[in-house]
């Protein structure tokens, strides 16, 4: 029988019940899972950018020993294109469009040409490993290689190389946001300090380190398909294999998500490996598995970020921001990946006014095809991107007006509020204190004690420097009448089932994905609070759709604030028929009865009182029971928010730069964050940390590097793509502020893209600071390699 | 062709007719199927596949399974004994050292070598230390912290 709690969770760092099985090696990820009779999969894949495909010959990987199939893009008959669910055109009215999204066509196997080097162009199905990847060598294709293009700025040019009949010129869209006329004006304000800057976001690799993977299989005698997936969002998997690509029953498809290693966006999308997989699970009636090995993971995961702006900051006389206006052009790579057109318009064009009073601000963005991967989003996902523009070209403004960095952000942020901040640029604010986060942040620091050790260091010749970023951030994802108004294919609600046993014990269905959020703790914190039952009595269940209701998943910093929402809503149904049940059993009026501690109490008589536990079991052996009141206690909600939410904070990063080498050390990362309400401090701070290190990141090592000539991708594997590694790092200092959103009842916003927001602007910021007396006043590309920064060394014209 | 193996790996002993092109990891999680031992590299960077050979961390997709031909094996799920959790296991959940949890048998694995050679090493040779691991979930520092803790828990040694 159930027992009663005392503590309250929420806000308490309980440690995390899912660990005891990932810290024994029991963890089940999607290469774990074994069934009979298991085939696997090789994909025969494009060694050019950019290539027609003449003929596909397969006969002699056919006589392969193991192979039992090969299948080509023109077996795939009746197989509709990868769809993108984001769709900017003007007859949809989807505000900003200025020239129509091309929607072009994106097949799980390509068969006219490849568009980017691991195109996929056929599949080779083996009774092992081994078999299918020496079969798919045995593939001959009769390539015919065409001129490439990969570079962003080239993409669009005249005479580049065109990709798709259905995008003249490579363009893929058109957009734009803001008050053109009134940013005009504000650059022409008389004494305005203006700078121009062209920065650039280079494409990064998600690498989460499970690399994706599926198996599918499908039981001819049911007629079902069981897809094991590495997948954020096994709802919208299946939705869109089911409904768009492969036109097969929904009802009839199971997608499980298990314990997936890590996304950061890339496993959000639909990939045309589960797609083939799953089409020739039913052709062949066994099942097929692939897994990626990472080198294949580069060529196709889908990349971020990739873009190049030109931004320009109008400053007032007094350091007052006047105008801000941005030109972008964002590489979408060679196809329309997901959710690829929002990434760089509603996600990034609509957090260009950061936590600043912007009286205008105007920003256009021009998407392009190129001979890459394809890029969609990666953690932040747009939001990075408009922060690091806003808060390098803040700096650059401030450096031009003469002004102290730190002292022009605080002039102009927007002061203390709650309910609703409307910005240039669309969306509006749900409650936001930057000035307090940020006067803690430089507290921390002692702000006014590193000028004076700095300057001290530079007299000996030393190069320290100090980076800031005060950064704002969207998410908990989102409402979807809005989004759908903006051009989404989908809602962006959440779904929580809340289904408590006779015995009071709870299982809680939702709809969020856990790859490493903690989901199986902080959602049981939740529960075990509001119902007043022990956490071991609540288990979570989430990633299948064969037992969940159907549900959105996990991007955008939302599953606390939506998905949580939702269960919280279920709990509060729960305890409503609770009440009608307790008060049938007590003898008085639901209105009567209050629930708190696990009791069902009426009001002002404390031994009037049942358990929970009672209640549920009533519920389930219903022979004493109110009229008109349905047996069984199990309640579902879906929860779409009114608003998003919008986290922020305060980052600085101390550097010191090797003037002979150009190596950039970290010598202190200092975070200050403010995601509302934390449910559990640890996880906070652990994603925290997470988010850091992936800023840092791109800061400091990572890219993908395409060659310019052949189109290969030169940072194909993990020994040639840098990923942040311990010694890189510090201890990061972190603290936060708390400010409630109203949107939504627990007051959470969500923490899991902060740190990879603000990080990578405070490093860069903190390299330019650092260079500041060779006269160095903008560095444009990253990551800040020591090769990189001893050429602007060598360069600096204070250099000797 | 196929060759001969036998090995003991956390206390048994297995034996398999394999390709001598078959990576030890392979063999780990697919012939003997044990899935703790991850793969998340081809080029050997990530540590994810980090186990015990003969008392050394090695990174098991580095081997033919051929080539541990009479090696005792420890894996991550060797690491427990009855039941009761290894302070480097303790030490992780404890100071939150995981996230999605794929990088973490790797890391647990080549912390055991670490606290061996180095029963109570500073931040920084902690971090030098994981040179040959990658975590992209936790900024490495409840990594850190977790490895601290452990050191700390660790028994004496006899
Ligand atoms: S699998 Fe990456 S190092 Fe072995
Ligand atoms: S916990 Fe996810 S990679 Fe380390």
């Amino acid at each position: 029988m159930a027992t009663v709690a005392s503590d309250r969770l929420f806000g308490k760092s309980i440690k995390r019940r899912e660990d005891p099985r990932f810290i024994t090696g029991r963890g089940q990820y999607v290469d774990d899972v074994k069934i009979p009779g298991m085939t696997y999969a090789a994909f025969v894949r494009s060694p050019h950018a950019h290539a027609r495909i003449r003929k596909i010959d397969t006969a002699a990987a056919m006589r392969h020993p193991g192979v039992v199939a090969i299948f080509t893009g023109k077996d795939m008959t009746g197989v509709n294109s990868l769809p993108c669910g984001w769709d900017l055109r003007k007859e949809k009215n989807v505000p900003g469009v200025v020239q129509d999204l091309a929607m072009v066509p994106h097949m799980p196997l390509t068969s006219d040409a490849a568009r980017h080097v691991g195109d996929p162009v056929a599949v080779v199905i083996a009774d092992s490993h081994e078999a299918a990847i020496d079969g798919a060598e045995k593939v001959q294709v009769d390539w015919e290689p065409l001129p490439a293009v990969t570079v962003t700025e080239r993409a669009a040019a005249s005479g580049a190389p065109k990709l798709h009949d259905g995008a003249p010129g490579n363009v893929a869209f058109k957009w734009e946001i803001g008050d053109r006329a009134a940013t005009d004006a504000a650059f022409k304000t008389a004494g305005a300090v203006t700078v121009k800057k062209r920065i650039v976001n280079q494409r990064l690799v998600a690498n989460a380190m499970e690399p994706r993977a599926c198996l599918a299989r499908f039981d001819d005698a049911t007629g079902e398909l069981t897809l094991w997936v590495t997948s954020q969002n096994p709802h919208v998997h299946r939705l869109l294999m089911c409904a768009f690509v492969l036109g097969i029953p929904e009802h009839k498809v199971r997608v499980i998500a298990p314990d997936v290693g890590g996304g950061f966006g890339s496993k959000i999308f639909l990939y045309n490996e589960e797609v083939v997989c799953s089409w020739v699970s039913r052709r062949l009636k066994r099942p097929v598995r692939w897994t990626a090995s990472r080198s294949e993971a580069y060529l196709t995961d889908a990349h971020g970020r990739d873009h190049v702006t030109d931004a320009e900051i109008a400053l007032g006389r007094d350091g007052k921001i006047l105008g801000l206006r941005v030109k972008t052009t964002a590489n979408l790579g060679a196809y329309l990946s997901t959710f690829a057109p929002a990434v760089p318009t509603f996600l990034y064009g609509t957090l260009l006014n950061g936590v600043y009073a912007i009286p205008a601000i105007h920003c256009e963005v021009t998407g392009v095809f190129s001979n890459t991967t394809a890029v969609d989003a990666y953690r932040g996902a747009g939001r990075p991107e408009a922060c690091y523009v806003v808060e390098r070209i803040v700096e650059a403004g401030a450096r031009a007006a003469g002004m102290d960095v730190a002292d022009l952000r605080k002039k102009n942020f927007i002061p203390k509020f709650s309910g609703a901040f409307q910005t240039q640029v669309a969306v509006v604010y749900d409650s936001g204190d930057y000035g307090a986060a940020w006067d803690r942040m430089l507290q921390m620091l002692d702000y006014r004690k590193f000028r004076a050790e700095q300057e001290a260091a530079r007299k000996q010749g030393r190069l320290l420097g100090i980076g800031f970023s005060a950064y704002i951030e969207a998410c908990s994802i989102a409402p979807s009448k809005l989004v759908g108004a903006l051009g989404a294919g989908a809602g962006l609600y959440e779904s929580g089932k809340v289904r408590v046993h006779p015995t009071g014990m709870v299982t809680v269905y939702t709809g969020s994905h856990s790859h490493g959020q903690g989901h199986e703790t902080t959602f049981a914190q939740i529960v075990a609070d509001k119902l007043g039952i022990p956490i071991e009595q609540v288990e979570i269940v989430h990633g299948d759709t064969g037992s969940i209701p159907f549900g959105m998943g996990t991007y955008g910093s939302r599953s606390a604030s939506v998905g949580g929402t939702a269960i919280l809503m279920s709990l509060n149904k729960v305890i409503e028929k609770g009440k009608r049940i307790a008060a049938h059993l007590l003898e008085a009026s639901p209105k009567d009865i209050d629930f708190s501690g696990g009791q069902f109490q009426v009001k002002g008589v404390p031994g009037k009182a049942v358990p929970f536990g009672a209640v549920s079991l009533t519920a389930y052996i219903p022979h004493n029971f109110p009229e008109g009141v349905e047996p069984g206690l199990e309640e579902t909600s879906f929860y779409d928010p009114s608003n998003f939410c919008f986290p922020f904070g305060a980052h600085a990063c101390v550097v010191e730069v090797d003037r002979d080498t150009g190596n950039v050390k970290i010598l202190r990362y200092l975070a200050v964050d403010d995601v509302g309400n934390v449910i559990n401090p640890m996880i906070v701070d652990g994603m925290v940390h997470g988010g850091i290190a992936q800023g840092v990141g791109q800061a400091l090592c990572e890219g993908a590097v395409y060659d310019g000539q052949s189109g290969q991708l030169v940072t194909g594997t993990m020994m040639d793509y840098a990923l942040p590694k311990a010694d890189m790092l510090p201890m990061y200092e972190t603290d936060r502020t708390v400010t409630p959103t109203p949107v939504n009842p627990m007051g959470v916003k969500g923490a899991g893209e902060t740190g990879t927001i603000a990080a990578t602007p405070a490093v860069v910021n903190a390299v330019v600071d650092a260079l500041a007396p060779l006269g160095v006043d903008h560095i444009e590309e990253m990551p800040m390699t020591a090769q990189r920064v001893w050429k602007i060394i060598q360069g600096a014209k204070g250099a000797r | 062709m196929k060759l001969p193996v036998k090995m003991t790996i956390n206390d048994q002993s297995y034996s398999h007719e394999v390709e001598p092109r078959l990576l030890l990891v392979h063999y780990i999680r697919e012939t003997v199927g044990l899935t703790g031992t991850h793969v998340g590299c081809d080029t050997s960077q990530c540590g994810a596949c980090t186990i015990l050979m003969n008392g050394q961390a090695v990174k098991a997709c580095n081997f033919f399974a051929v080539q541990a031909d009479g090696a005792n094996i420890m894996t991550i799920e060797g690491l427990a004994k009855d039941g009761e959790l290894h302070p480097i296991q303790m030490g992780f959940w404890e100071k939150h050292g995981l996230q999605c949890g794929f990088c973490t048998p790797g890391m647990i694995m080549s912390v055991y070598q670490m606290l061996e050679r180095y029963p109570k090493p500073s931040e920084e040779l902690i971090r030098h230390q994981l040179e040959g691991n990658l975590c992209r979930c936790t900024g490495y520092h409840n990594i850190v912290k977790a490895i601290e803790w452990a050191a700390e828990h660790m028994p004496a040694k006899k």
